[in-house]
């Protein structure tokens, strides 16, 4: 069943889409009614007009999920399935064209060879200024300002155009026609012509888009990819022919070669001079200056200010070309897949942008149904399930070992035949260690599970120990004088900051982390009873006592029902405050656990799981909360009454 | 016998600063079996300290307090204790509040549910005994705290200032529940009110003290709680005697007001 749904999931996701849409408009329209006619939204300010409003929590729930829906890019995927595989194709003819494309100002300010010059130019600016402020001697300022100037002059004589060879311009003119041949191609409706039947079988066979690890088919799957796959083939070799064009007349590699020689002479002369060292070396510091900036221009890749125009032109044309060819494809990139789009790589294409780490809402509850399955689970074990345990565990769990100890007699020894003759001692210790034949119970076990026991384990712990001791202070001054310098001083510590020291000294298993929550939850047990029991009206008191009940009668009559508001609100709390810490202790240490999963995902990238963690974590959250809330209403119901 | 005596009460309290406040100076009294006093004074003239020390709450810091020849030594059930709010507990029902002394000395279960059945019925609550008492009117939380005080059996009604909440019908009604049951039941009844007319009416004798430092101003004896018993109450408070007494007493007490006014000014 669950592979039929994957096959639908397209169109369920559009269906759930749209019906998204309808009903977010339907919920607006009916809101936007009631206010007209409901008599309390007559007064502006009257608190009832918060109450109610079913139709706008719907508006809310579906403009989250169209929200998810659409920039994870699954409504994209949903109406425009073979998208992104033509926009693969699209890509690749980018990246394809970005070398030469990022030669003219088309997506940047300058030209290549202007922005070039500009830097260049500046370094030669600063080299004249420390020559001015350094100390050379006047001599040595005039020969090293000289090679400075005929740098510069070299640099220059690049922008010429009578300096620009014939040879090269030509071979500008053949890229750019080679460009427009390509042009034309993309506009031409025949090419590439049919596909080869391996091709197309082998394009058919790729796994689709998000359906297995490559986000992105890379073959081309319709005529309009083939397309584009072809002319990216192309484009690049073009790309290559343009990268090697260089501006290198025989003047200007002359004239290099003899800086080069220069700057060799220069610093030979430094380095056999009487000089001071620090003198020598800063000398040879600046030569070596000029050296560098030598060999940035050396390669000749500013040319004069038009000589690159016809391919300029060409690149230009085929943009234009190139948008024409993409059609509809354009708005499905802007609109349907916003915030990013599909980039190419060398062997695979994928989704960059919102569409990578927000998991589609689809594939995300696809991943929790496949982790959800017991069999799959995650590293090995469940998300929630059960195993079959012995009671025999579960009562050697509960009996303390030392039990046996207490029983009177010795512990048997081997006798020389190598028999064990078991006694009473041995029998109460195999109880009480769990060894002895007993039926097997079905147990909840699994990621979940261990989360959920950890954080009732040490609420559990917090509350027996906390409230006790709580309403303990709240009726004694001794009490409340001598626990609060304890309580004070760990309470205001983050848990987390408690956890390295903790998880060192109990281990990172269940111990330590049932001992951190229990510290979290311990605090504020005791402050919250504490509260209730200090907030215990007098004549409540007073009543008792006339009505002769003792101080434990009290205490259990009286005290401990009158706080028990403060003590569920405490429990709430704790539980919210227990299941932050414990999610984050998980993260830190162990191998099991909901936070567990979390971080594993986290090291490998996996957003889905961390998605499915991340909702597990709230709708758990939630439950807790809703269960809280509802034993308080059916416990005190009396609150704020009295 | 178990008559109430105090003698030579004396009560000051000390301020954290320094200052003391003498509640109460030299109070004298004794009240017999089956007596129905009623204590009147304006605000801050010790009248709820009394009540406190009779109660068992406060120990008076001179003279002695007895009940029964034996010295009031912290709370007892032999001195029940009616509030101003009730100071029920809302946790329980109002059976559960009625029977709460009871429980506390671990009676007989049928004996007590009987005794309940008897004390709501009595208070006029008969068939409210599981409900919560959080959903009753004030009248009515006051007729539980009534019954949650006598199913003790106590020889003392200490009652401070109990009617004070209330609307004045509900008021009404419940002075006359107080004179049936102190009728009905013979026991010794000592009411801290704040209004005049309510201590002529429920008080046979009527205590009005005096503040700075808290006293015995002047005692009365009066006919109209036994007349109360049998008449209609609002004929009583239009008698001659009744609005003579009313009168007396209200300039007194504004006569002591006026003087607090002067002497704080």
């Amino acid at each position: 069943m669950i592979s039929a749904i994957a096959e639908y999931r397209g169109v369920i996701v559009g269906t759930i889409f749209i019906a998204l849409i309808v009903g977010l408009i339907a919920a607006w329209i009916y809101g936007r009614k009631i206010i007209r006619t409901e008599k309390t939204d007559a007064v502006f300010g009257n608190p009832e007009r918060a109450l109610g409003g079913w139709y706008w929590v719907f508006a809310g729930v579906a403009s989250i999920l169209l929200i998810w829906f659409y920039f994870s890019w699954d409504a994209a995927r949903s109406f425009f399935p073979d998208a992104a595989n033509e926009l693969c194709q699209v890509a690749k003819v980018e990246s394809a064209m970005n070398p030469v494309r990022s030669t003219f100002p088309i997506q940047s300010r300058l030209l290549k060879g202007t922005s070039l010059l500009a830097r260049d130019n500046l370094q030669l600016d600063l080299l004249d200024k420390r020559l001015l402020r350094s100390k050379f001697t006047d001599d040595e300022k005039a020969t090293y300002g000289a090679a400075v100037g005929k740098l510069r002059a070299a640099l220059t004589s690049l922008a010429l155009p009578a300096n620009f060879s014939e040879q090269t311009a030509n071979d500008i003119q053949s890229i750019a026609d080679r460009i427009d041949a390509v042009t034309a191609s993309l506009a031409d409706p025949n090419f590439p012509g049919q596909a080869e039947p391996a091709e197309q079988a082998a394009a058919q066979a790729q796994a689709g888009w998000g359906e297995s690890s490559t986000e992105v088919p890379i073959k081309p799957t319709s005529d309009r990819g083939r397309k584009f796959d072809q002319v990216a083939k192309e484009i690049s070799t073009i790309a290559k022919d343009f990268s090697k064009v260089r501006n290198l007349s025989d003047d200007f590699k002359a004239t290099v070669a003899e800086l080069n020689a220069e700057i060799k002479t220069l610093q030979q002369e430094v380095t056999d001079s009487a000089l001071e060292a620090d003198e020598k070396e800063s000398r040879v510091k600046f030569i070596r200056q000029i050296g560098k900036l030598t060999k940035r221009i050396d390669d000749g890749t500013v040319f004069p200010p038009s000589a690159l125009d016809p391919v300029e032109g060409a690149v230009r044309r085929f943009e234009a070309e190139k948008s024409n060819q993409k059609g509809g494809l354009n708005y499905i990139d802007a609109l349907a897949m916003p915030a990013g789009t599909i980039v190419a790589g060398n062997t695979a294409c994928s989704e960059q942008g919102s569409g990578r780490w927000l998991p589609k809402p689809s594939d995300t509850l696809g991943t929790l149904v496949r982790i959800s399955n017991p069999d799959v689970g995650f590293k090995g074990i469940p998300l929630l399930w059960y195993e079959q345990k012995p009671v025999a565990e579960m009562v050697g769990f509960f009996i303390p070992d030392w039990v046996a100890d207490l029983v009177p007699g010795e512990y048997p020894r081997h006798q020389e035949d190598g028999q064990i003759n078991e006694n009473l001692k041995t029998r109460v210790l195999n109880v009480a260690t769990g060894n002895f034949p007993s039926i097997t119970v079905p147990v909840p076990m699994g990621h979940i599970w261990d989360s959920i026991l950890r954080v009732l384990a040490g609420l559990f712990l917090g509350i027996i120990l906390g409230v006790p001791l709580g309403l303990f202070m709240g009726l004694s001054r001794f009490a409340k004088g001598f626990f609060d310098p304890l309580i004070e001083l760990y309470r205001p510590v983050p848990p987390l900051a408690w956890a390295p020291l903790i998880l060192t000294i109990f281990g990172i298993q269940d111990d330590g982390k049932i001992f951190l929550l229990f510290m979290v939850a311990f605090a504020i047990m005791v402050i919250s009873a504490r509260t209730g029991a200090t907030g215990t009206q007098l004549s409540k008191i007073h009543a008792a006592h006339s009505l002769g009940a003792s101080r434990r009668q009290i205490i259990k009559e009286v005290i401990l029902p009158n706080s028990l508001p403060e003590i569920l609100t405490g429990i709430r709390i704790s539980i919210g405050v227990c299941w932050g810490t414990l999610v984050a202790a998980e993260m830190l240490a162990g191998t099991t656990g909901i936070g567990f999963v979390e971080n594993v995902a986290r090291k490998q990238s996996d957003y889905e799981i961390i998605w499915v963690t991340i909702i597990l974590l709230g709708v758990l959250g939630l439950l807790f909360d809703l269960i809280m809330r509802w034993i308080i209403t059916r416990t005190i119901p009396w609150r704020g009454k009295g | 016998m178990s008559d109430l005596v105090a003698s030579s009460l004396d009560m000051t309290f000390s301020a954290p600063n320094g200052e003391s406040v003498h509640a109460l100076q030299n109070v004298n009294f004794t009240l017999k079996e089956g007596e129905l006093l009623s204590v009147l004074g304006p605000s801050g003239c010790g009248k709820t300290t009394l009540l406190n020390i009779i109660a068992g709450f406060l120990r008076p810091t001179g003279g002695s307090i007895k009940l029964n020849n034996t010295e009031i030594d912290g709370p007892g059930v032999e001195r029940g204790m009616v509030f101003q709010q009730g100071a029920l507990f809302e946790w329980l029902t109002v059976a559960e509040n009625v029977n709460f002394g009871l429980r506390m000395k671990k009676n007989n279960k049928k004996e007590t549910a009987a005794k309940v059945e008897e004390w709501l019925e009595i208070v006029g609550l008969q068939g409210f005994g599981e409900t919560p008492t959080y959903q009753l009117s004030g009248g009515m939380q006051q007729r539980v705290a009534l019954a949650r005080c006598l199913i003790n059996d106590p020889d003392l009604i200490l009652m401070d200032e109990p009617l004070g909440a209330l609307d004045a019908l509900t008021r009404e009604k419940m002075q006359s529940l107080v004179l049936k049951i102190w009728k009905e039941t013979g026991k010794t009844i000592m009411i801290i009110t704040h209004s005049v007319e309510e201590a002529l009416l429920l008080g046979e004798r009527l205590f009005v003290m005096a503040p700075r430092p808290g006293r015995l101003h002047k005692e009365y004896n009066l006919p109209f709680a036994e007349m109360g018993l049998q008449g209609d109450l609002r004929e009583i408070k239009n008698d001659p005697q009744f609005v003579s007494n009313r009168e007396e007493i209200l300039s007194m007490i504004w006569n002591m007001e006026e003087e607090i006014m002067g002497k704080s000014n």
